[in-house]
């Protein structure tokens, strides 16, 4: 029996804004202009909003910094701080409010000049006292020791992390929205400058500008808006730790957890996947993840991801957009995956478009490897 | 219930971890029900839900788990490692090698522990095992 949460809710409008370089904007100045363009996507005006779901570096209580800045009076507001993860998140959460009456149409949003504000990472987070005394750099080292441990444990190889920096590119190439759009080969990021190895520049995920946003109704009136409504058909959350020397594993992320639960909620497999959109902050996420996922066996994701696999032409199309590789990434990249898979499924991706796409999986990480959140949209033949 | 908290009001799980480290010695909270050791120290053990622990001296041996050179310039002090340890009592930590090159600690090298002081706060770090094993 199908789950009641499945299908019962549909985006009929996405945004973007300031992607790339958006000089002399603050935050919500870039979350206000993507919420103002995913309104006039939908045919919809700031005050039909009645649902507000948003996550920041920059505002200790987002959505209330949010709704002030837009000046709308939500009856049903949620700021789960999930890290980059947030946005994707926010899909379960805004499906059961708009199920259950709590709202009418939520806005999903997030806005960030981390690029033109000085390329740091803005953070709220609280030091984690038993990490710092080792200097570790926040977040890349973490991510390496995941990194170095699955490169022990199954041989897989910095050049098979290089190929999928590369992949990402080759998609990006095809997007003439993204921000790094050069040729770049395997030996290009092989011998980019090493940070924590074996990561090196070219492993980690660009300091872009950016806002998104995402505006959802019920089933039930999806169809009155101007676009070709993408129903949510699942998303499963997880969380197994905070800080890396809690992960249990560190070659098995949550995502085995919230990949199996947005499966079931959905009632596809992964058979049925057009196209995967997943958080790449750095090229070991995008490999873990797909194994996590299910798309290959644990081990076996460096020849996966290898020899074009998931680049263009290849066998499953991930991160068509250039991901957070290539494509955009302002602090917090959740939202971006989310509008991605949206556009491949309305057929509005011009180039990079994935043929018949019709239902899209998408993957949001947040911490490190710590949070983990799979949505599964469809169109409305997959209803 | 009232027995923990006046247990725990007396000094909190990372007060008495530093203590014992100013005593330079290595102890660790143990579950009295699971008999398990868990790092960071808690006051309930995330193993089992059980709230009675008790403090023991650990051996201070233990396995690298992962590892990472962070690359540095060398007028900021150079590069550095920092690793993931799995102790011998199970738990597992970040800290560094010491006495070694950052880039020559590997994976599934053997390891003891040392406390040492910076900034007047002891913590622990390790240096390669002496004896083959
Ligand atoms: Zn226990």
């Amino acid at each position: 029996m199908a789950h009641n949460l499945r299908g019962s809710s549909a985006i009929v409008g996405v945004g973007l804004a300031g992607c790339g370089e958006a000089h002399g904007k603050m935050p919500l100045d870039i979350l206000a202009e993507a919420t103002h363009n995913a309104l006039d996507d939908a045919g919809l005006k700031l005050s039909d909003i009645d649902g507000l779901f948003t996550g920041s570096s920059y505002h200790f209580m987002p959505t209330l910094s949010t709704a002030e800045y837009l000046g709308i009076k939500p009856r049903f507001s949620d700021g789960s701080m999930v890290g980059g993860s947030s946005f994707v998140a926010h899909t379960l959460n805004a499906a059961m409010a708009l199920k259950t009456g709590l709202c009418d149409v939520a806005l999903i949003c997030y806005g960030s000049n981390q690029r033109t504000a000085g390329g740091k990472l803005a953070t709220m987070s609280e030091q984690q006292i038993y990490e710092a005394p080792y200097k570790p750099r926040y977040p890349i080292s973490s991510y390496a020791l995941a990194a170095a441990r699955h490169m022990y444990q199954y041989g897989t190889t910095r050049e098979q992390l290089a190929d999928i920096a590369v992949a990402a590119r080759q998609w990006a190439q095809l997007n003439p929205a993204a921000f790094a759009r050069d040729d770049l080969t395997r030996e290009d990021v092989l011998n980019s400058r090493m940070i924590s190895d074996p990561l090196s520049l070219l492993d980690c995920c660009l300091v872009t500008d950016g806002g998104g946003a995402v505006i959802m109704v019920s089933s039930e009136r999806a169809k009155d808006f101007p676009n070709k409504p993408v129903y949510l058909l699942g998303t499963g959350t997880a969380h197994w730790h905070r800080q890396i020397t809690q992960m249990p594993d560190l070659t098995v992320t949550a995502a085995k957890e919230s990949g199996e639960r947005a499966f079931k909620m959905a009632g596809v497999t992964q058979n049925d996947i057009d196209v995967v959109e997943v958080y790449d902050a750095f090229t070991i996420n995008t490999l873990l993840f797909l194994e996590d996922l299910g798309f290959c066996e644990k081990g076996e994701g460096g020849p996966f991801v290898s020899n074009g696999n998931i680049a263009p032409g290849g066998s499953l199309p991930v991160n068509t957009n250039g991901g957070g590789l290539s494509c955009v990434h302002p602090g917090m990249y959740g939202i971006f995956i989310l509008i991605e898979a949206i556009q491949q499924l309305r057929g509005h991706c011009g180039a990079r478009q994935v043929n018949n796409a019709e239902v899209a999986l998408v993957h949001g990480n947040g911490g490190v490897l710590s949070s983990q959140v799979t949505s599964i949209l469809g169109t409305e033949e997959v209803l | 219930m009232t027995k923990q908290s006046d247990k725990t009001n007396k000094s909190g799980p990372d007060m008495i971890y530093r203590s014992f480290l100013d005593r330079h010695i290595f102890a660790l909270p143990k579950c009295t029900k699971c008999n398990q050791f868990h790092f960071f120290p808690r006051v309930v053990c995330p193993y089992c839900g059980e709230f009675e622990l008790e403090w023991l001296a650990i051996s201070g041996k233990g396995e690298v788990y992962s590892t990472t050179t962070i690359y540095r310039k060398p007028e900021r002090g150079g590069d550095y490692n920092v690793c993931l340890i799995t102790l011998d009592e199970g738990p597992r930590m970040m800290s560094r090698i010491e006495d070694i090159d950052a880039k020559l600690v590997n994976i599934g090298d053997k390891v003891t522990a040392r406390i040492i002081n910076d900034d007047d706060e002891p913590f622990v770090v390790f240096t390669p095992s002496k004896e083959a094993s």
